[in-house]
């Protein structure tokens, strides 16, 4: 297959997905069989992809115009590349987990549910291969839209007040600040194509490319940079799956690679290093590191936790393009993958948990661990990947920024990346610690470990933050082509 | 002379599409009338009217999109003395919008106004369209500045009694009409004595001659009185905001069909006037001029964009939030004006046209859900999305259109706008065209969380609209999509509209010399 037609089937077969399970709404098996199919069938096009291309950046086709100067485009690049791999791999193993959870939890509605779902994926398709950041704007606000219904799902009053919550700061920040810097980019620039080493250079000077950065930093909302972080933790009340492969993947991990694709193609990491336009979003990710891990200590209720700890390590990502060295870049990138991995096994053993339990709040699990050994040992093993522990992926991302803030002479975030750590070990570990050391038979009461269809894709994607530790020298070598011109 | 006339020996119809677009519907309305046709002749009539005028806009903006104009002598008096149509980019692009707007809401309007007005009127109800119909076309194609006031008239007084028909279903649409007759007449009045004024001034009528005799009278308080009459005249009918009062009323005891028709179309056509007047037969470098639009369109454009959004969100009747919406979308079209460059000019052109088609699709909605709820408040069309899929989808793309978002019609005019602020240096603008976005996000979400997340009302009728209604609600819906990716036409048509506009008096004079070249 064409490098290009791959292109296009990996965002029409979700496509497609989204289709059937309108269709055959009222023949759930079939229905969630097809989108299986569909979910392998992605993930394969995204591999033939990266059989063919490799490493390589391709040339960019564009599909139409649609203003002069300005194209839907899309090529293949590594950095995009590991994100589509990323999201269409834990697709399926979140459609496996979401079929247990729907049914198991006896939710209403799988159909629409399992149709919003796939179309997310599809735009997570296209903006992974977008090569302008037009297409990209466009497939991101795509998938806020897809994604709102999700967050409503429930139909509650708290559903929707968390999905008007989302859609506000998503949609606001989107619109009110990263549209005009992209409207601002091709005003100076003349184009909005992502080229290594950027666009900017030469267009823009002083104060006001920090102005710029700001406008995109802040309007990249699904980035999760404090002030504007409500949002993921108000899309908490939408089904565990959601949460899971959506707002611990595909939805935030969109936004910071939108963050990673301005900084490294917009703007050019040399640029932001020369200027030092970025210094100062680097201190306020450091301030995000920190302050969500805080908060998340505070929460009880177990998704909203995870919720704050996403917020935090997202910023881990931000923090290493606001580094602007080769280093920070290449753990970002990396953290991309080793974060995804990590914090889909947390949410899906959350989600596990209250399949089993039908219970939400981490005071109320102690002792669950002796009778869901499953279930919190892979959770064990996604919290230590988080912590950034041998022999387990996180520790490689964690590692390179840390190189990264050493090679800039940044010591102070050395020591907040230290101070991440530990409070990571704070909130997450009491988790596990308190399920299996402390005994509780009254609250434990005749529960027994989640159906097979929850506790095995959390197990395997633990079994994944195992095995990636080992493979991480060649991610690294796989995203070089970002740090080298 | 004497070329001219042999020029008119060998004339065939096609040279005759210009006087062909109004023509038909002014010869079919009293047609209509004359024949006592019954509810769907007359309808059928009307139809076929439109649909002529609509293929005649279509030849007549593919003639003129790559620039240069057409020229037509009523009754063949050479331009000055008599009437002139003059058809370029800017104004056949709006003969396009808005006969195309009339034929697809005319299917759509068979049913609602079938549900909405009692049989007895309907006759009169189509020939009363077909003269609003032609009084804004006949606005938008004549290039003589009394015609216009002519064919303004006829457009109005015409809408006044559409407006009324609405009180079968509620009888405030009595007062609605009322209202804006009062006002629509101040506004023409004033318009009338700001072509006085230039009569007074320069001794002629025809735009074109008007332009190249006051091109060098910027002092002259004569023409100042004149521009600042015409502008408040039609800044009445364009609804600019603090002269908005009799559209809400008017937009929501409208029959639907109406409401779908003149909010896609009315105050499109007086804006064009207003960019007619302005670039055209006044001289954007006049200084009064740039003063004006600097220090009076530009913050009221921007008051309105807030205000009007912000009060749109409080509406409890869909049909008056959209109206409000309107308002604030009007906004947005002066702002773009008031911009004074190519891009801004272009972007106003085009949200001309993108507005128009998304409120057309949001108004027919809006009448869909009149027709099998009976009413368009929040309380009643509650959960209707769900009991009308169909329906319900394309007003969430129009929604989506309204608020701008990528893939949309919307999303191409605020783009341009947004540039232009930046062209221009006034980035403040710019986030404040972001930030009045935000407020459509609220209000537009507030109707799909009522249409999709709440039961149905009791009492309404669970079924979809019917198909007669639902092609022309998609064959829109579907426009606002293809125009948010297929920018040719859209775009095209309006950067040539706003150079030529821009190129102001001498863009006048060089067709002057190049018409007298042609014959």
């Amino acid at each position: 297959m064409d490098v290009n037609t791959a292109i296009i089937v990996s965002m029409v077969i979700p496509s497609i997905a989204t289709v059937t399970n309108l269709i055959f709404k009222n023949n759930p098996n079939l229905r969630d069989m097809l989108t299986l199919y569909a979910a392998g069938a992605t993930f394969l096009t995204v591999l033939t992809i990266l059989w063919e291309v490799g490493n390589s950046t391709t040339e960019v086709f564009a599909l139409f115009e649609i203003i002069p100067g300005i194209d839907i485009a899309f090529n293949v690049e590594p950095l995009g590349l590991l994100f589509a791999i990323v999201a269409s791999g834990l697709w399926i193993v979140t459609h496996i987990y979401g079929m247990g959870y729907m049914r198991g939890n006896n939710e209403k509605h799988h159909a629409r549910f399992f149709s919003s779902f796939s179309f997310a994926i599809a735009s997570v398709m296209g903006l992974a291969f977008s090569a302008n950041m037009f297409t990209l704007f466009g497939f991101y606000e795509l998938l806020t839209l897809s994604t709102y219904p999700l967050v409503a799902h429930k139909g509650t009053k708290e559903a929707i007040a968390g999905a008007r919550t989302y859609l506000a700061i998503l949609l606001g920040t989107s619109i009110a600040l990263q549209l005009v810097a992209v409207i601002w980019t091709f005003t100076i620039a003349g184009t909005l194509n992502f080229e290594l080493g950027g666009i900017l250079e030469g267009k823009i000077a002083g104060p006001m490319v920090a102005v710029l950065l700001a406008l995109y930093a802040f309007g990249i909302g699904k980035a999760a940079l404090m002030p504007f972080h409500r949002w993921l933790p108000a899309a908490m009340v939408a089904p565990t799956p959601v949460s899971a492969l959506l707002h611990a993947v595909a939805v935030v991990k969109a936004g910071v690679f939108t963050m990673l694709k301005v900084g490294i193609y917009i703007f050019g990491i040399d640029f932001l290093a020369e200027t030092g336009a970025s210094e100062w979003l680097m201190w306020l990710a450091a301030f995000s590191i920190i302050c969500a891990s805080v908060i998340a200590m505070t929460k009880d209720n177990l998704k909203a936790r995870l919720a704050y700890s996403t917020i935090s390590q997202l910023s881990y990502i931000t923090l290493g393009m606001a580094l602007a060295t080769s280093m920070g870049v290449l753990g970002g990138g990396l953290h991309i993958a080793m974060h995804a991995l990590g914090k889909i096994t947390l949410f899906m053993c959350a989600g596990s948990i209250y399949v089993a339990t039908h219970k939400t709040n981490i005071s109320q699990m102690t002792g669950l661990g002796r009778v869901m050994p499953i279930t919190f040992g892979a959770f064990l093993i996604g919290a230590l990947s988080i912590i950034g522990l041998p022999p387990l992926g996180g520790s490689w991302s964690k590692w390179l920024l840390i190189m990264g803030s050493a090679d800039t002479g940044q010591w102070i975030m050395i020591l907040v990346l230290m101070a991440s750590s530990l409070l990571n070990v704070a909130y997450l570990l009491p988790i596990v610690g308190k399920g299996f050391f402390v005994s509780d038979p009254e609250n434990v009461g005749p529960v027994k470990e989640a159906p097979a269809l929850c506790w095995a894709p959390p197990a395997l994607t633990a079994l994944g933050c195992v095995i990636i530790f080992f493979f991480a020298g060649d991610i690294v070598v796989f995203l070089t082509p970002l740090v080298t011109p | 002379m004497a070329t001219e006339t042999s020029h008119h020996v060998a004339m065939t119809l096609h040279d005759h599409l210009p006087m062909l677009q109004v023509l038909i519907p002014f010869i079919a309305s009293p047609l209509i009338v004359l024949m006592g046709a019954r509810g769907g002749l007359s309808w059928l009539i009307a139809f076929v009217a439109s649909l002529a005028s609509f293929i005649v806009s279509i030849v007549l903006l593919m003639e003129v999109i790559d620039g240069g104009f057409i020229s037509y002598a009523i009754g063949g008096w050479a331009p000055p003395l008599g009437i002139e149509y003059r058809v370029d980019a800017a104004n056949a692009f709006m003969l396009f919008l808005i006969s195309g707007i009339s034929t697809i809401v005319l299917p759509f309007a068979y049913e609602s106004v079938k549900a909405e007005i009692s049989a007895k009127h309907h006759t009169l109800f189509y020939s009363c369209y077909l003269l609003c119909f032609t009084g804004l076309l006949g606005v938008v194609i004549t290039g003589d500045a009394f015609n216009v006031f002519v064919f303004l008239e006829i457009s109005s007084l015409s809408t006044y009694a559409l407006i009324a028909t609405g009180a079968e279903r509620d009888k405030r649409a009595l007062t609605a009409a009322y209202d804006y007759l009062v006002m629509g007449t101040i506004g023409a009045t004033f318009f009338v004595i700001g072509i006085g004024f230039l009569y007074m001034a320069t001794g002629t009528l025809n735009m074109a001659d008007l332009a190249e005799r006051i091109a060098d009278q910027e002092n002259n308080r004569t023409i100042k009185a004149a521009f600042a009459f015409i502008l408040v005249g039609m800044g009445l009918k364009v609804a600019i905001y603090p002269l908005h009062l009799w559209l809400p009323n008017s937009y929501t005891y409208a029959p639907s069909a109406i409401t779908a028709f003149l909010a896609a179309t009315a105050t499109k056509a007086a804006i064009y006037v207003i960019l007619r007047f302005t670039f055209s037969v006044f001289q954007p470098s006049f200084q009064f001029e740039v003063y004006a639009l600097e220090f009076i369109i530009l913050p009221l454009a921007v008051l309105a964009m807030f205000a009007a959004s912000f009060i749109a969100v409080f509406q409890s009747d869909l049909k008056r939030m959209l109206a409000y919406s309107s308002i604030a979308q009007i906004g947005y079209m002066l702002l773009g004006i008031a911009l004074l460059n190519s891009t801004g000019l272009t972007g106003s052109i085009v949200h001309l046209f993108n507005h128009g088609i998304t409120k057309a699709v949001l108004f027919m909605g809006v009448g869909a859900l009149v027709l099998r709820s009976g009413s368009s408040f929040y309380s009643r069309i509650r959960g209707m999305g769900r009991v009308m899929p169909i329906t319900g989808a394309a007003m969430v793309v129009g929604g989506l259109s309204l608020i701008g978002v990528p893939g949309t019609a919307g999303f191409i005019s605020k783009w341009e706008l947004v540039q232009a602020t930046l062209e221009r240096g006034w980035w403040p603008l710019a986030f404040l065209i972001a930030a009045s976005s935000l407020l459509a996000v609220i209000y537009v979400w507030r109707f799909v969380e009522v249409l999709y997340l709440h039961e149905p009302a009791y009492g309404a009728d669970h079924r979809e609209a019917p198909l007669t209604m639902l092609v022309p609600i998609w064959i829109m819906a579907l426009a606002c999509i293809y125009f948010g990716f297929a920018t040719e036409i859209t775009l095209g048509a309006a950067r040539t509209a706003a150079d030529g506009l821009l190129a102001g008096t001498t863009g006048m004079l060089e067709s002057v010399t190049s018409t007298e070249a042609g014959h």
